[in-house]
């Protein structure tokens, strides 16, 4: 169960529907553990910042978050969080572990630019 | 909070959201100074990456780190202060005459007082590798990646603290820690490091230091130094954990001219104040003995009481 004021992602067909019909969507897949909780956070303030993004998280220990854990661009991620990037429904960046807010601002001008 | 010469001006400019700079910035607040808070990340420091807190006053149980950091920015929110978090910082002007932060995309900010409070962050190793693997097979948090290596071969870097608290967590998933110490004894608390260094899965790897992190198919390699040799190794494991201790923030003030020691952190008088007239410095930034929350929270503490007296 994540504590964060971000949408919850809580089922495969959520995540589906969601990179389906946004054309950028970024998805923090984690628990609230130390690596995580900063990106969530990050997460939390640029969704003001970039209000074209659809910013959300996903509990690392749903069943769910099997279709995360089971992208060919997160094989060999050993740390968490996962944190997916999606534009028109394909995955553009996946990162493991702790992100800074520079780093997170870097694979969005990267990939959603 | 008003405008002059294309700047926004504060009474107060706090540059870090940790315990130091919210503790700063609800006594700066309550008594009616105008006060901002700048972060590079979210607020709360190291306190939001800990995992529980069970020191800190006032809570009979261990209260998530997360948790108490988001209470004390949404108690700074409550009496007026204002934030500007994930903030680049592309511009910091520190003088006796005038002080002022240049955010990029969001303009400049100025205030009469700053306070100092970007606090410490855990050191890496800026070795070969370590960035190329971090999150696929370098980690730095026990809780979050131990179970990647359940019944794996691990390396942990570090003898201090951490890097025994964190093993000790670590030998609850994995079939082997060989650590790897720069010296020839663990820095580390006696009754912490001798619950792992008895551990039978344990080994150590003493005066080593890493040069590099490779990956060799599915292993990851360390590349380690005898210091005093000078000989150098290559072992292999399953993943690699590192824990060698913080370093301060200092990065934004190396360019202006507060006075640093040699180590990064900032001297202040006892008041919390730097060579710099008006601005101070509070939090595991400044040059102090020890490093925690309580401190952290007390430097903000008198640094703000400082700024509302002279004001």
């Amino acid at each position: 169960m994540l504590h964060t004021n971000l949408e919850h992602i809580e089922s495969e067909e959520q995540l589906k529907e969601l990179i389906e019909n946004n054309e950028k969507v970024a998805v923090c897949c984690g628990r609230m553990g130390p690596m995580c909780i900063p990106v969530y956070d990050i997460f939390e303030i640029f969704q003001e910042k970039y209000p074209d993004i659809q910013f959300r998280d996903m509990d690392f220990d749903t069943p769910a978050a099997i279709i995360i854990k089971n992208l060919p661009e997160c094989r060999g991620f050993w740390g968490l969080p996962y944190t997916i990037y999606y534009r028109n429904g394909k995955v553009v960046k996946a990162t493991s572990s702790i992100q800074t807010a520079k780093e997170v601002k870097s694979v969005i001008d990267e990939v959603f630019a | 909070m008003v405008m002059s010469e294309n700047m926004q001006k504060y009474d107060v400019i706090i540059i870090g959201a940790g315990p130091a700079g919210l503790a700063a910035a609800i006594y700066t607040s309550r008594a009616i100074l105008s006060t901002l808070v700048i972060d590079e990340s979210s607020a709360g420091g190291q306190v939001k990456t800990t995992h529980q807190v069970a020191n800190y006053p006032g809570f009979v149980e261990p209260i998530a780190g997360h948790e108490l950091a988001a209470n004390m920015r949404k108690q700074a929110e409550k009496y007026g202060t204002e934030f500007k978090l994930a903030a680049d910082i592309i511009n910091l002007h520190l003088s006796n005459q005038e002080k002022w932060v240049e955010l990029d995309d969001e303009g400049k900010y100025t205030a009469e007082f700053v306070i100092i409070a970007t606090g410490s962050s855990p050191r890496l190793l800026n070795i070969p590798g370590e960035k190329d693997y971090k999150g696929s097979g370098i980690s730095y948090c026990a809780t979050c990646d131990g179970e990647f290596y359940k019944d794996k071969d691990i390396f942990v870097i570090g003898g201090g603290n951490s890097a025994m608290e964190e093993s000790l967590l670590l030998l609850q998933f994995v079939k082997s820690i060989t650590v790897i110490h720069q010296f020839d004894n663990l820095q580390a608390e006696k009754i912490t490091a001798d619950k792992v260094t008895t551990n039978p899965k344990v080994n150590i790897l003493w005066s080593h230091e890493p040069r590099a992190f490779y990956k060799k198919e599915n292993k990851m390699v360390v590349e380690a130094e005898n210091l005093k040799t000078n000989k150098r190794i290559r072992l292999e494991r399953d993943g690699i954990f590192v824990f060698v201790g913080l370093v301060p923030n200092s990065t934004l003030v190396k360019n202006t001219p507060i006075q640093l020691t040699k180590y990064g952190y900032v001297i202040t008088s006892p008041q919390m104040e730097t060579n710099i007239r008006g601005v101070y410095a509070a939090g595991d930034i400044r040059d102090k003995k020890h490093r925690q929350i309580t401190i952290a929270v007390g430097d903000g503490t008198i640094a703000a009481l400082e700024i509302i007296h002279r004001v």
